[in-house]
C-alpha cells in the first residue's frame, strides 16, 4: 500500500542521538566489507592497466605470468568472454562511462585495464600482472581542455542526456551590461578524486550459467543489478547484488566501471568465483574523479547589491565517448532573488576516463563561484556578507517559480552569525593580526535540491515484539542503519534494540541508492508506508477482535502512534500492535510499502499543484514546491603571509533541513560535509602531466586530504524546521548539503583575511604567496 | 612486488657478506620506503636482508656528542629526552615527519636513505633517469611542482631526500657511520654523504653495495642545543615539506657566534647553506640580517614553472625560523 497521509506523530527515538548500530560490527571487524567476503573455491583477480594514454596494444606477452605459480588464467582483450552488450549497446545505459576496455586493441586513457590475472592467490596474481609484457603504438594523448589539441564543443545534453548544456532565463546579457555593478571573474577547480578509505571491490559468484551473485562496494545495488543485467543480457532476477557494508564512497560507488563486469566475465571463464579489488594507485582510474573546470561568472547588480543577472559558462575536460560535466549552474539560478540568468556548458575530449558526481556535483564548484563573487561585490559597496545575502534572499524559488515547500535559511544566518560572532568581524581585509598571522572571516550560503525518488521496504513484526524491517538501500558509513532503526522503533512502537533493519540487497524490496542525498528521506517514507501497512492489517484484526478494546470500532477512527492504536475521539481505548497480534495466535504479520520523497510524494499527497490550503503566495506560477534544504557555514583562518599556508581555526554551520532523524548521526555527516569541503578549498588536487595524460600524485600521501590536525571543532546546528510535502517524516537529505559552500566559506574568509580573491582551487600556499605578490 | 627471500641476519658480517655476494638484495629496516617501491615495481630485491636485530641502536652522549643507533625508531630519537633537550631541531625534524604509525616502524638509517617522492620516479609507466638511467626526464616539462630548485641538473631536479631528518642532521654537522662486510667501519659527515644528481641521478649516496648505515653522531654545540625546525607544507600533518629549514645559532653578547642553516624541500640533497651562514656569523641577529642570509641560501637556485614559488617560501621560512631562534 502507498502512505496517503502526512503525519505529524510523535516519535521517541526518531531524532534522538542514538548510537550507531553497526558500531560494534564494525569496531570489532565483524562488519565484513565487500573484498572481505569469501565463498568457498574464491580466487583472486588482479587487473593489469595501460601504461600510455592514447594509441594501441600491439601486444600481450603472458608467457612469464603464465609460467608463475597459481596462475588460472591471464584474460585480455583477445579472450576475455564477451558480455551480451557492450555499454554502448545498452539503449539507456545508467551509468556515467559508456566505455568498456578490454574489447579490441584500443586505449584511450592512462590507467584502462588491458588484461585480468586470476590466481589463487592475490600476491601472485599480483606478481604475475606485473610480468606481463605490454606492448603499445602510442600516440600523442590529450590531456585536458587546456590541450592546444582540444577542441571544445558545445554538448548540447549533459549528464547522460538529462539537461541542457544551455539555460535562460530572461534576458542575462543586457541586464548585465546595463547593470550599476558589474563582476566578472574566473574560477578554476582541480581534478579531485573520491579516494574512500575502502577500494572498489567485486566477488563475482556464478552459480550454473544462468544465476549471478555479486558482492560489490556499491551505493546503489539496484543499479549495479540492472547494469550487469543489461551487459550480460540476463533477467535482473536472476542477478544478486550484495552490498552490506561500505567503507565510503562519495559518488565512485554510485556508478557502474569496468572492473565490476570484468570480474564477472573472468568469473564466467575461470567458473569460480573471482574476487578483485582496485589498488589505491587504481582508484584513481578506475572509478571516476570530478573533472578538471574553469567557471567564467559575470554578476550584474543594482548599487545597493541586488543581483540583476547572472551569466554563467563552464568548460571542462570530459572523455572521449560521454557527455559528462557537473551541472554548476543549477545553484546559480535558485539560490537567490535573480530575474536574469544563463549557464553555459563547452567540453573538450581528452583521453581520461569519464568523470562522475563527487560530494555535491554542481553545486559545490557552482557556489564557489557564486558565493565568491557575491563576496567581492559586497565588500565593493562596502556590505556586509550576510546583509547582501539578505538583499537578494530569495522568497520563492527564481528558477521556476515555485514557493518554497520549506525555507529556514534566515534562522540559519541568524543562528550561525550568533554563534559565530560574526558582528565582531573586521570588515575592512587584512586587518585583523594575531600576531604575524592574518586572521579573517568569512561566510557562504549552502543550499541542495530534494531530489525526487521512491523506493519499497517490507516490515515484519513478530507476536514476540521485535521486527525485520528490510528495504535494499545502502549504508555510505553515514548511519542508514542507525537512522532507519530509529524510523522503524517509532513505527512499530519498538525499542530500537528490538529492530532488525536489514539493507544492500537486491533480494530486498527496491530501494534508491545512497547518491544526490535521497536515501533517507526515501527510505524513511518506504518504511512508514510499509508499516502503516502492518497497522492496517492488526487494526483489523483487533476490530473484529472480541477481546480488544477497539472491538466493533471502525477501522477509520483508529489511530497508531508509537505501535498503539487507539480511538481517536477516545485515546485512552486502544492497545498495542504487539498485544493484538499475540492474541490472534499468529506468529507474526507483514506489511510492504512504496514510499515517495519529494515532488512525487508532493503530488501524491497535495495534487498536482501542491494545493496547501494555508500557502497561496502570489510568487507561484507553476503547480507545486520548490524543495530545497539550505545552510550557512561561518568560518575564520589565519593565513600566513610569509609561508602561504592557511589554517581554519573556527567553523560554524547551521542547516535547515527538515526533520532530522539522528542528531548524532546527523551532525557528523554535516561536519563531515565542511571536511571534505575544506579538502577541496585548500589541499585537494590530481596532478596529471600534460604529455602523458597521466597522473603524477596517485595515492594517498600525494593527493591531500585533510588529516585531524587541519580540522578545528566544527560546530554544527540545525535549526527546527517541518516540511509537509517532501515525504512522510518531513525528512531532507543532508548528504551534500555540508559541503556546498565551503571553499567560498574558505576563500571569503582567506579575502578576509588578506585582501586577495583566490580563485583557484586548491588554495595553496603557492598560490596564497602569488595573491599576495599582487596590490591588494 | 617480485619474489623474494628473507634473511634475518644475526651479525653486521652476515648481513653486509651477503648484500656483497647478492647485488640485487636490499637490507630491509622498517620496510616503510623499500615495500612501498617494491610493491611499485620501482625496486625488485630478489633478496631482502633483516637488520633489525642487529645492535646498532641506543641513543647516548659520547664525547664526539650524540650518537644514535641506525635502527632506532623515529619515535623513540625524536621523543628522547637527550634529543629534545640538546638537539631540539632533530626531534622536531622527526615528530613532524610521516604519521605516528609510520614513525613508530621506521629507522633512523631508512630514514636517511629514503628515496625521492618524484611522481614520476614512483611510476613505471613513465620514462625517468634517475629510476632507468637514459630514459629522460620528465618532470622537466611536467609536474614539478614538490621538486627542487637547488643543486639540479638537466638528467634530474627531483629532492633526491625529500625527507626531513637529514635536513636538521645536515645543519647540525652530523657524521655518519658506515660499516662494510670486511667489518671496517669509516666515518662520513653527512655533509659529504649525498650526491648531487649531475649526469647520474640514479647514483644518490656515497654508501657502497656492501656498507650498513650502523650510527649517527651529532656533535653537541651551543647552536645545536638553539636549534628549530620548520617545516612547511599545506596539510598540516603528514605530508612532505614543501620547504623547511633546520637552523641553530650561538648568539654572544648580542653577536652571532656561530650559524648552521640547511634547508629541506628545495634541494637535490639536503641543504647546507654556507653562504647564509657567512651572511650571519659576526652581526647582531635582526630582520635585515636573517633576509639577507635567506637570500644568499637562494642565490643559486633553478626554478621552474611550477616550483618557482619555492624561492620565496624558502626564503621566508628560512627567516622565520632564523627569527624563532633567535627569539
Ligand atoms: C606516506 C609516507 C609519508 C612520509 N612522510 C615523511 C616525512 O614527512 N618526512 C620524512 O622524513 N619521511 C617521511 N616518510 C619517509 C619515512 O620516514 C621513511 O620511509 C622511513 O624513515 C624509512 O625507514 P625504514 O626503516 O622504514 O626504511 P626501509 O624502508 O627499511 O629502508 C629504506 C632504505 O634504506 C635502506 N636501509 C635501511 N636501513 C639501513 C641501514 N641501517 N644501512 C643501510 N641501508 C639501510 C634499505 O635497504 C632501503 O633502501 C614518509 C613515508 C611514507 C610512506
Ligand atoms: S626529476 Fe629525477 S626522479 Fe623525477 S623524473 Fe626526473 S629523473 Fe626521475
Amino acid at each position: 500500500m502507498e502512505t496517503n497521509q502526512t503525519k505529524n506523530a510523535p516519535t521517541n527515538v526518531v531524532g534522538k542521538p542514538l548510537d550507531r548500530v553497526d558500531g560494534p560490527a564494525k569496531v570489532t571487524g565483524a562488519a565484513r566489507y565487500s573484498a572481505e567476503i569469501s565463498v568457498p573455491g574464491t580466487v583472486y583477480g588482479v587487473l593489469k592497466t595501460s601504461t600510455i594514454a592514447k594509441g594501441r596494444i600491439t601486444s600481450i606477452d603472458t608467457s612469464r605470468a603464465a609460467k608463475e605459480p597459481g596462475i588460472i588464467t591471464i584474460l585480455t582483450h583477445e579472450n576475455l568472454p564477451k558480455p551480451a552488450k557492450t555499454p554502448q549497446q545498452v539503449e539507456k545505459w545508467r551509468a556515467a562511462q559508456s566505455y568498456l576496455p578490454m574489447q579490441d586493441a584500443q586505449v584511450q586513457y592512462a590507467g584502462q585495464p588491458v588484461a585480468l590475472v586470476v590466481a589463487d592467490t592475490l600476491e601472485r596474481a599480483t606478481q604475475a600482472a606485473a610480468l606481463i609484457n605490454v606492448t603499445y603504438q602510442a600516440e600523442a594523448p590529450i590531456d585536458s581542455f587546456h590541450d592546444p589539441k582540444a577542441e571544445l564543443f558545445d554538448p548540447q545534453k549533459i549528464q547522460q542526456g538529462k539537461k541542457d548544456s544551455h539555460v535562460v532565463r530572461g534576458n542575462p546579457q543586457q541586464a548585465f551590461d546595463g547593470a550599476a555593478i558589474r563582476h566578472e571573474a574566473t574560477y578554476v577547480h582541480a581534478i579531485n578524486h573520491h579516494s574512500p578509505m575502502e577500494p572498489a571491490a567485486t566477488l563475482a559468484v556464478w552459480e550454473g550459467a544462468d544465476k549471478l551473485t555479486v558482492y560489490e562496494s556499491s551505493q546503489n545495488v539496484t543499479m549495479h543489478q540492472g547494469a550487469l543485467a543489461d551487459l550480460l543480457g540476463m533477467p535482473r532476477e536472476q542477478i544478486r547484488v550484495v552490498t552490506k557494508y561500505i567503507g565510503g564512497g562519495f559518488g565512485c560507488k554510485g556508478s557502474f566501471w569496468p572492473h565490476t563486469i570484468l570480474t564477472v566475465l573472468a568469473a564466467k571463464a575461470v567458473n569460480r568465483p573471482v574476487k578483485l579489488a582496485l589498488t589505491r594507485q587504481q582508484m584513481f582510474t578506475g572509478v571516476g574523479h570530478r573533472e578538471d573546470q574553469e567557471q567564467t561568472l559575470k554578476m550584474g547588480t543594482t548599487a545597493d547589491g541586488k543581483l540583476v543577472s547572472l551569466v554563467h559558462t563552464k568548460r571542462a575536460t570530459t572523455s572521449p565517448w560521454d557527455n559528462y560535466t557537473e551541472s554548476n549552474g543549477k545553484i546559480l539560478d535558485m539560490l537567490y532573488a535573480c530575474p536574469n540568468y544563463s549557464t553555459t556548458y563547452e567540453l573538450a575530449r581528452a583521453n581520461v576516463m569519464t568523470s562522475v558526481w563527487m560530494r555535491a556535483p554542481g553545486e559545490a564548484p557552482g557556489s564557489f563561484a557564486l558565493e565568491s563573487s557575491l563576496d567581492d561585490v559586497a565588500n565593493q559597496l562596502g556590505l556586509d556578507p550576510l546583509e547582501i545575502r539578505l538583499r537578494n534572499y530569495a522568497d520563492y524559488d527564481h528558477s521556476n517559480g515555485k514557493p518554497w515547500s520549506s525555507k529556514s535559511l534566515k534562522q540559519c544566518y541568524a543562528r550561525g552569525a550568533e554563534l559565530f560572532g560574526w558582528d565582531k568581524r573586521q570588515a575592512k581585509p587584512g586587518q585583523n593580526r594575531r600576531g604575524r598571522l592574518l586572521v579573517g572571516h568569512g561566510m557562504a550560503t549552502a543550499s541542495y535540491p530534494v531530489h525526487s525518488s521512491q523506493g519499497t521496504a517490507r516490515v515484519r513484526l513478530f507476536a514476540d515484539g521485535h521486527a525485520v524491517v528490510e528495504a535494499g538501500a545502502t549504508d555510505l558509513g553515514t548511519g542508514t542503519y542507525t537512522v532507519m532503526t530509529q524510523v522503524s522503533a517509532d513505527a512499530l512502537g519498538l525499542a530500537p534494540e528490538k529492530i532488525r533493519f536489514e539493507l544492500g540487497d537486491t533480494r530486498l524490496p527496491t530501494a534508491p541508492g545512497s547518491g544526490g542525498s535521497v536515501a533517507a528521506g526515501t527510505v524513511a517514507s518506504s518504511i512508514m508506508a510499509a508499516a502503516e501497512d502492518v497497522w492496517d492489517k492488526v487494526v483489523k484484526m483487533a476490530v473484529a477482535d472480541k477481546k480488544s478494546p477497539l472491538y466493533k470500532a471502525k477501522p477509520a477512527d483508529v489511530k497508531v502512534e508509537l505501535g498503539r492504536m487507539f480511538l481517536t475521539k477516545d485515546p485512552q481505548k486502544g492497545e498495542t500492535l504487539v498485544a493484538a497480534l499475540v492474541r490472534s495466535g499468529q506468529p507474526d504479520i507483514e506489511g510492504s510499502g512504496t514510499g515517495k520523497y519529494g515532488a512525487g510524494y508532493e503530488e501524491k499527497n497535495f495534487g498536482q499543484n501542491g494545493a496547501d490550503p494555508n500557502n497561496d503566495s502570489k510568487e507561484k506560477k507553476t503547480g507545486g514546491h520548490s524543495m530545497h534544504s539550505f545552510g550557512a557555514h561561518f568560518c575564520e583562518v589565519e593565513v600566513d603571509p610569509d609561508l602561504g599556508t592557511v589554517r581554519i581555526t573556527r567553523w560554524v554551520g547551521v542547516h535547515g533541513a527538515g526533520t532530522v532523524l539522528n542528531l548524532k548521526t546527523a551532525t557528523s555527516q554535516m561536519i563531515g560535509g565542511a571536511i571534505y569541503g575544506i579538502g577541496a578549498a585548500l589541499m585537494e588536487e590530481t596532478h596529471r602531466d600534460a604529455s602523458f595524460a597521466r597522473y603524477t600524485n596517485a595515492d594517498l600521501a600525494g593527493y591531500h586530504i585533510p588529516v585531524n590536525a587541519d580540522i578545528p571543532e566544527i560546530k554544527v546546528e540545525f535549526v527546527p524546521e517541518s516540511d509537509p510535502y517532501i515525504n512522510y517524516l518531513g525528512v531532507k537529505g543532508i548528504g551534500e548539503l555540508g559541503m556546498v559552500g565551503v571553499a567560498a566559506a574558505v576563500g571569503n574568509a582567506i579575502f578576509n583575511a588578506t585582501g586577495r580573491r583566490l580563485r583557484h582551487l586548491p588554495i595553496t600556499p603557492d598560490k596564497v604567496l602569488e595573491a599576495l605578490r599582487q596590490p591588494a | 612486488m617480485n619474489n623474494f627471500s628473507y634473511y634475518q641476519a644475526d651479525k653486521a658480517k652476515d648481513a653486509t657478506s651477503a648484500k656483497r655476494a647478492d647485488k640485487s638484495a636490499a637490507f630491509i629496516a622498517g620496510g616503510t620506503t623499500l615495500l612501498d617501491l617494491m610493491k611499485l615495481n620501482v625496486e625488485n630485491h630478489d633478496q631482502l636482508i633483516d637488520v633489525n636485530t642487529l645492535p646498532f641502536r641506543g641513543v647516548e652522549m659520547t664525547k664526539n656528542g650524540l650518537r644514535i643507533g641506525a635502527l632506532e625508531r623515529m619515535s623513540d630519537v625524536g621523543e628522547h629526552p637527550l634529543v629534545v633537550k640538546n638537539f631540539p631541531a632533530v626531534s622536531q625534524s622527526l615528530l613532524l615527519a610521516a604519521s605516528a604509525q609510520l614513525r613508530n616502524m621506521a629507522s633512523i638509517g631508512g630514514n636517511i636513505l629514503q628515496r625521492t617522492r618524484c611522481g614520476y620516479f614512483r611510476d613505471t609507466a613513465f620514462p625517468c633517469n634517475k629510476r632507468e638511467p637514459g630514459t629522460g626526464c620528465p618532470a622537466l616539462e611536467g609536474d614539478h611542482r614538490n621538486l627542487a630548485i637547488l643543486g639540479t641538473s638537466e638528467a634530474c631536479i627531483a629532492t633526491s631526500y625529500p625527507g626531513d631528518l637529514s635536513v636538521a642532521l645536515t645543519a647540525l654537522d652530523a657524521v655518519l657511520t658506515l660499516e662494510n662486510a670486511k667489518g671496517k667501519q669509516r666515518e662520513v659527515p653527512i655533509t659529504r654523504f649525498y650526491l648531487l644528481p649531475g649526469s647520474t641521478p640514479q647514483k644518490e649516496t656515497v654508501l657502497e653495495d656492501d656498507e650498513l648505515l650502523v650510527a649517527v653522531t651529532i656533535p653537541q654545540t651551543v647552536a645545536a642545543q638553539k636549534s628549530l625546525y620548520l617545516k612547511v607544507r599545506e596539510r598540516t600533518s603528514y605530508a612532505y615539506a614543501l620547504a623547511s629549514a633546520a637552523v641553530g645559532l650561538e648568539v654572544q653578547g648580542g653577536i652571532i657566534r656561530a650559524a648552521k642553516v640547511a634547508l629541506g624541500g628545495v634541494g637535490t640533497q639536503p641543504w647546507r647553506s654556507p653562504e647564509a651562514e657567512k651572511m650571519l656569523v659576526g652581526k647582531a641577529p635582526s630582520e635585515a640580517v636573517f633576509r639577507a642570509a635567506a637570500e644568499a641560501a637562494l642565490r643559486g637556485a633553478k626554478p621552474r614553472e611550477h616550483n618557482a614559488f619555492k624561492v620565496e617560501m624558502a626564503q621566508n621560512t628560512l627567516v622565520r625560523a632564523l627569527s624563532e631562534v633567535a627569539a
